[in-house]
């Protein structure tokens, strides 16, 4: 009864298997370049273009028929010799910035990319002014002129 | 008079969240949907083979000189029977000239349900990758668009039609671009 190194290298096997899995995507054999470095090109384009029928996945990691057909697009222009700029452009043209999983900056989206920043600052700005004013107000009054301690003294002997 | 506007700035702030709210979860909003960026501009270059042996395909030619529908459909597809109804209506008792693209569809296929449901379409293009689908911004069937004259783009339906589109998006543009 030796199972110990059995169970071992089966559990290896599935750890092994399911890092695969985690990096493999959708993309089917049949799709993949014989050039490795377009395959890597084609790859990391794929993984910001947005699924239009799963919409939060890539095409990289959609199963969907038109993530498929995308997939292809995108190799066969890189083949054809597109830069990763004008491929993109190319299915911005048909789908929309929409298409892209991060938006591009222009002023359309200058609320989406600075808004935060701008009210982070904004309410920095506010707290600092609340504890600016407080320090201010609590701060220790300026000292008597010798005219008011003369007065305090007289008021004080009155008693 | 200063310090109390400022304990109004609480509520102007709720009133912008639930505006936001308001817009952002009505029930009339589907968020999954992707407006279309073709609008206004020429249909694309498209020569797709015909679905019948009279030779007649579909191109983009063929969508000059009048105002018409191009309607992407599969007979694959539920809610493309569905709408279709509604396209052979507005064939027949409409006059509105109907192009038919045949979306990833096996030929015999789109024959025997057209056979079976009523074939609405003047000319019918096969489009067997789905690559002019992708020239039109398509990304699921049904989809409709309108084409007037000059062979642009002036509207994109996503989904089934349904005869409210009809009677209140789809014929006003229809009679506006004719006219």
């Amino acid at each position: 009864m030796r199972r110990g190194p059995g169970l071992l290298s089966g559990v290896l096997l599935a750890l092994l298997l399911g890092l695969a899995a985690s990096t493999a995507g959708a993309v089917q054999p049949d799709e993949i370049l014989d050039d490795p470095t377009l395959e890597a090109r084609a790859r990391t384009i794929s993984q910001d273009i947005r699924c239009l029928v799963c919409q939060n996945q890539s095409i990289d990691d959609s199963d969907a028929d038109l993530a498929r057909d995308l997939r292809l697009i995108v190799r066969e222009r890189l083949v054809a010799g597109d830069s990763d700029a004008e491929i993109k452009q190319f299915l911005v043209a048909r789908y929309g910035d929409y298409v892209l999983l991060e938006p591009p900056v222009k002023p359309s989206t200058y609320v989406l990319w600075f808004g935060p920043a701008a009210i982070l600052l904004v309410a920095a700005g506010g707290i600092g002014l609340f504890f600016h004013r407080r320090r201010a107000r609590s701060a220790a009054p300026p000292p008597l002129t010798a005219e008011e301690r003369q007065r305090l003294a007289t008021l004080l002997d009155d008693r | 008079m200063r310090r109390r506007l400022l304990f109004l700035l609480p509520v102007a702030l709720f009133a912008i969240v639930a505006l936001y709210l308001v817009v952002g979860l009505s029930p009339e909003r589907d968020p999954t949907l992707v407006p279309s960026v073709m609008i206004d501009k020429p249909a694309p270059d498209f020569v797709l083979p015909g679905l019948f042996d009279d030779g007649q395909g579909l191109s983009t030619d063929d969508l000059q000189g009048q105002v018409s529908l191009v309607n992407f459909f599969a007979s694959w597809c539920v809610p493309c029977r569905a709408e279709h109804p509604i396209l052979l209506r507005l064939a027949r008792e409409e006059g509105v000239p109907l192009y038919g693209i045949a979306y990833k569809d096996q030929p015999d296929d789109s024959r025997a349900w057209l056979a079976e449901l009523g074939d609405p379409f003047q000319r019918i293009g096969v489009d067997l990758s789905g690559r002019t689908a992708i020239d039109f911004g398509v990304y699921g069937v049904p989809e409709t668009y309108v084409i007037d004259r000059a062979g642009r783009i002036r509207y994109r339906h996503v989904g089934p039609l349904t005869p409210a589109v009809i009677e209140e998006t789809v014929l006003p543009l229809i009679a506006e671009l004719r006219s």
